[in-house]
Formats: C-alpha cells, sequence, structure tokens
C-alpha cells in the first residue's frame, strides 16, 4: 500500500509538473520520470510485462524522440520575449487568444475529476473477477497470437506507415543547392 | 492493499492533469507531451480492470495503445518539425493562415 | 538478509571489475603496441588503477558557466546507476555455499525476475540518456554533437541487440535468464556443451557487434573520437562527474559481456567443475571476452559515422531478422 502512494505520488507530481514547466527540457524529463513511476504501478498490478514494455517503448524510445526532437529545435521556452516578438510579426497582433481555452480546459479537467469522484463514491464497484489464469508472457503471447492477430497484423502496417509518413514530412526540400558535391 | 477504485481515481487524476495541460500550454511539444500523459492514464485504467477481472485482455490491449501512441508520436513530431521550419515557432497561435 | 549482502558485494565487485578493466586496457594496449604500459606503480604497474583514482578525486570540479547546473551532474549519475542497475538481474553462478563459508546456498543473482532478459533491454535503452544530458548540458558545440551523435548510434543499434536476443529467446523458451542458462547445460556427444552460440553462430556475432556498439566501444567509438570531436560528449566534464562516465563505459562492457556469456556460453557450466563452482567458469568467460574487447579497440580502426549507422541499419539489422526467422523455423521443424 505504501508503494501504491509512493509511486502514485511521483506519477502526479511529475505530470503536474510537465504541464507546468517551462523549459521542454525538464518536461520531458519529468515525464520519464512519471512513466517510471507508472511502470512501478503496473508492477504492483501483476503486469511486469506491460511494466518493462512500457519502459522499453515509451521512457526508453518515444521519449528520445521527444528529446531529439527539442534539442534539434533548440526549442524555445514559452512566453519569453523573442517569443512573443515573433508571435507579433506573424500574426500582426500580440493579443492573448488563449484565455478561453485556459479556462475552458481547466474546468473541463476538474469537471471530470469531480465526477469520477462522485461516481466511485457510491459504493464499491461490483466486478466478478473472472478465471484466474497466469498472467505469464507465455498467456500473453499466446492470446495475442490468437484471439487479436488481426491487430496485431494491422498495428505492424501502422507502423510501416507511420515511419514512412515521419521520414517524410520532416525531409528538407529537396532542391539543387541542397544537393551536396560528392554524392553518388 | 490498494483496490481497483485507488486506481481508477489516479487514472482519472493523471487523465485530467494531460487534458488541462493540452488547453494551457502554448508549446506544440508540450501539447503532445500532454497528450502521452492521457494515453497513460487510460493504459492505466485498461491493466487495472484487467486484474480486477483476471483476465490478460487489458495487457493486450495496452500493448497495442503503446504502439499507436509511437507511431502518433513520430508523425506528430515531424509535423511539428515541419512547422517549425516555415514559421520558426512553436506556438500554436503563430499558425493562424486557415484563420477567418 | 542474504539478498542484501549479495547485493553490496555485486556492487564491490563491478567496481573492482572497473578498476582492474583501466588496468588491463592499458596493459593489453601496450602489449599490442610493442610497449611495456604502466610499471611504474606496484609490481608490474597494477596499484596503476589506485593512483588514477585518487589522481581522478582530487582533481577539480569544473562546470561551464552557461551549463544547465541541473542537468550537468544529472547526466553523469544517470549512465553510472543505468549501468550499475542492468547487472542486478544478471546471474553469476549457481546456487553455491562459496566452499562451504554460509551456512545456506544462495543464489548468485540480485533479482531473479522471470522477465530478466526484458530489463536488460530496458535499462540499456535508460542509459541513452546519460549521454544525450551531458551532450546538451554542457552547452558547446563538441558536447552537443558527441552527444546527438552517440544516442542515434545507440538506438539504431538496439534494434539488433533486441533481435539477437529475441532468437535466444526462442531457443531458451524463458524470458528467465537462469533457465536459459540452465538450458545450456549437458553436451552432445560427450564432448561438444550444449551452448547456444553453437545452435546460433550469426546471432552471436550480431550480438557482440550491437553490444560493442552500444557500448560506445572499439571500432564504434566514434562520439568520443579524440580526433575529431575533442572527447565528444565528456568533453566539459572533470574530476568525478568524468570518473562517473568512464566508470559507466567499463560496467557496461562487463555486463554486456556477462549477458553475451549467459545466453550464449552457457554461462557458469563447464567440464570438470561442479555447478556450484560455476562462478570460475563464468569469470574465465567474460574475462575472455573483455580481452576480446579490448583487443578490438586497440586493432580496429574506427568507423566513419555514416558508415556505422549505413552498417547498423542496412547490414545488421536484415541480418538479425532473417537470424530470428531461421532460428524460428528451425525450432519448429526440429523440436529443440
Amino acid at each position: 500500500m505504501l508503494l501504491f502512494y509512493l509511486f502514485a505520488l511521483v506519477a502526479v507530481v511529475a505530470s503536474l509538473l510537465v504541464v507546468a514547466q517551462r523549459n521542454p527540457v525538464y518536461s520531458v524529463l519529468l515525464l520519464i520520470a512519471s512513466f517510471g513511476a507508472l511502470s512501478g504501478l503496473y508492477v504492483l498490478l501483476d503486469a511486469p510485462f506491460v511494466a518493462v514494455t512500457q519502459i522499453i517503448v515509451y521512457a526508453g524510445a518515444i521519449m528520445v524522440l521527444f528529446l531529439f526532437v527539442v534539442m534539434l529545435l533548440n526549442a524555445p521556452h514559452e512566453d519569453t520575449e523573442e517569443d512573443i516578438e515573433r508571435l507579433r510579426t506573424l500574426t500582426g497582433s500580440s493579443a492573448r487568444l488563449t484565455a478561453g481555452p485556459m479556462v475552458f480546459g481547466a474546468v473541463l479537467a476538474a469537471a471530470f475529476a469531480v465526477e469520477l469522484l462522485w461516481a466511485l463514491s457510491r459504493g464499491p464497484l461490483s466486478i466478478s473477477p473472472g478465471s484466474e489464469a497466469g498472467a505469464s508472457v507465455a498467456q500473453i503471447g499466446r492470446v495475442l497470437f490468437t484471439e487479436y492477430k488481426f491487430a496485431f497484423e494491422v498495428t505492424s502496417i501502422l507502423i510501416l506507415v507511420a515511419m514512412l509518413g515521419a521520414v517524410v514530412l520532416a525531409q528538407r526540400e529537396r532542391g539543387p543547392s541542397t544537393r551536396r558535391a560528392g554524392d553518388e | 492493499m490498494p483496490t481497483l477504485e485507488h486506481y481508477l481515481i489516479l487514472s482519472a487524476i493523471l487523465f485530467s492533469i494531460g487534458t488541462a495541460g493540452v488547453f494551457v500550454r502554448r508549446n506544440l511539444i508540450t501539447i503532445l507531451l500532454s497528450i502521452e500523459i492521457m494515453l497513460n492514464a487510460v493504459n492505466l485504467t485498461f491493466v487495472a480492470f484487467g486484474h480486477a477481472l483476471g483476465n490478460v485482455d487489458g495487457q493486450i490491449i495496452v500493448f497495442f495503445v503503446m504502439t499507436v501512441a509511437a507511431a502518433e508520436a513520430a508523425v506528430g513530431l515531424a509535423i511539428v518539425i515541419a512547422l517549425f521550419r516555415h514559421r520558426a515557432s512553436l506556438n500554436p497561435e503563430a499558425f493562424t493562415v486557415l484563420k477567418w | 538478509m542474504a539478498q542484501i549482502g549479495l547485493l553490496f558485494f555485486v556492487f564491490f565487485m563491478l567496481l573492482n571489475s572497473a578498476a582492474v578493466m583501466v588496468y588491463v586496457e592499458r596493459k593489453v594496449a601496450a602489449l599490442l603496441q610493442q610497449r611495456v604500459g604502466p610499471y611504474l606503480v606496484g609490481p608490474q604497474g597494477m596499484l596503476q588503477p589506485l593512483a588514477d583514482i585518487v589522481k581522478l578525486i582530487f582533481k577539480e570540479e569544473l562546470r561551464p558557466v552557461a551549463a544547465d547546473k541541473w542537468l550537468f551532474y544529472l547526466a553523469p549519475i544517470i549512465s553510472a546507476t543505468a549501468a550499475f542497475s542492468a547487472f542486478a538481474v544478471v546471474p553469476f553462478g549457481a546456487e553455491t555455499t562459496f566452499f562451504g563459508l554460509l551456512d545456506r546456498p544462495v543464489k548468485l543473482q540480485v533479482a531473479d525476475v522471470n522477465v530478466a532478459v526484458l530489463v536488460i533491454f530496458a535499462i540499456a535503452s535508460m542509459s541513452v540518456y546519460g549521454i544525450v544530458l551531458a551532450g546538451w548540458s554542457s552547452n558547446s558545440k563538441y558536447s552537443l554533437l558527441g552527444g546527438l551523435r552517440s544516442s542515434a548510434q545507440m538506438i539504431s543499434y538496439e534494434l539488433s541487440y533486441g533481435l539477437s536476443l529475441a532468437s535466444v529467446l526462442v531457443l531458451g523458451n524463458s524470458l528467465s535468464v537462469t533457465d536459459i542458462v540452465n538450458g545450456q547445460s549437458g553436451t552432445w556427444l560427450g564432448f561438444i556443451p550444449r551452448w547456444y552460440i553453437f545452435l546460433q553462430p550469426l546471432g552471436f556475432l550480431i550480438y557482440l557487434t550491437a553490444a560493442v556498439a552500444e557500448t560506445n566501444r572499439a571500432p564504434f567509438d566514434f562520439p568520443e573520437a579524440e580526433q575529431e570531436l575533442v572527447a565528444g560528449y565528456h568533453t566539459e566534464y572533470s574530476s568525478m562527474s568524468f570518473a562517473l562516465f568512464f566508470l559507466a563505459e567499463y560496467i557496461n562492457m562487463v555486463t554486456v559481456s556477462a549477458v553475451a556469456t549467459d545466453l550464449f556460453l552457457g554461462g557458469w557450466h563447464g567440464p570438470l567443475l561442479p555447478a556450484s563452482w560455476g562462478w570460475i567458469w563464468f569469470l574465465v568467460k567474460v574475462g575472455a571476452l573483455l580481452f576480446f574487447y579490448v583487443w578490438m579497440r586497440w586493432t580496429l580502426p574506427r568507423y566513419r559515422y555514416d558508415q556505422l549507422m549505413a552498417f547498423g541499419w542496412k547490414v545488421l539489422l536484415p541480418l538479425a531478422v532473417v537470424n530470428l526467422l531461421v532460428t524460428s523455423a528451425g525450432v519448429l521443424y526440429f523440436g529443440l
């Protein structure tokens, strides 16, 4: 129980700081910390495979991608002088248009949390556990490749398409001036 | 012992934080990070219910959600790079060309 | 209680192994280059690592003014922590009582999780952060270039690393390293040991190549190329932070060699010794692999960066995929 509260506290605090932090590099690192805490929660939920996959895929690959992009773009901090200046040159006005969406977002988030707390306060959930089949990796593999094999195949095509899309979208525009001398 | 309700409340809190982040922040990368927080909250819900129901389907759906999140992060970041090349700004308010 | 003692023991031995590796590297390099190497400090220069450590402790700790203070000190901590943690799930012997000194046999593994292979892989992917953060936070162009190049190289070779691990998993039928090692006990025909390297020679070579690239060593150490990048991502570090990076590199080498020994070379099984003394064989095999590492570094010329990336994506990854397919087909057909 103590472990649950520890991990939950780390996850919530880290996520809050991700949203509140100005520096994008710190945001990415805090999100990695949050993923670590969630991975611990998955271990508490008897799901070691998901826990390790979370670290490998989310914290180890997706966040590295985010970090690369932040570093390559030299992502500016938000609300700095140059950001406001740039906005003025681009859109002709520096009027802050975001008061509305900010309030809407905050109200929506609060309403959602309140609603769930109310729903849960009405009594314990009546869920009857099914057969207690061991959640071993072998079991996961068995179910994945029999019941969900179509989704598995479609997901692999999805990743292929995403990879191609990312490469094409992030390409520099090809032109005669961008060819290096000595290209074969 | 943490019950199912504990995990669901935690997941709801994380989801709300992610939602607030998407609306409040004015940096494209932080918006994408908030979307990842939301996806993780949903993953936690799936695994918690899978544990409560005693079958393995929750973990399998989490596997697919992670894959889709990876694909979406890759394409989203490629779009962010392309946008940055045009306007040199990561502020979503800078991309107002299609506004009436 | 025994687990905590084992934990401290493993930690202490890893530190010692890093120190020994420093000496071995310099001595072997010297012998390969037909000179003598360290010979002043202690007999045959064996106290040289001690002198190095004392020197590093007494150096001044510098930090560039424009460097990001938190990340600058966090990066070597992440590197060293990931390096040490990966060894927590690697078994280095069967249950033993250390020649009867202990009253109860203790398993020579800090944590016996049944997804150990995935944990090793997960921690290997976390060690990328130490390098990329070191490059970024130093706020200097050599560091940033070195850091980005190194992390791109590491994540590219992680794929082949994972696929070669997957081929062993197909043979071993389990994700727990202890089970895989125990599946390699015994011999065929009485004298050929049942090591997976004989069933998976290509897999072993792919694993070694990917591991050398992962640890930024030998022909793949472009990110710290002395001639091009000053010292790459650890240019701006001095004293203990630099020592932590150094330590992390050597311990990564030891961990990767230990994993290769467990998965491909039969772990602690060997002729003439009973299983409870198997850690001796384990040390011999890991030592052989580490010698091979050092030998490669001082013999082969360095890869150019685009050659390195092309090799990783266009040669090693297809080979790893083919290896996995052939292994799976073989297991299905021969019923291994």
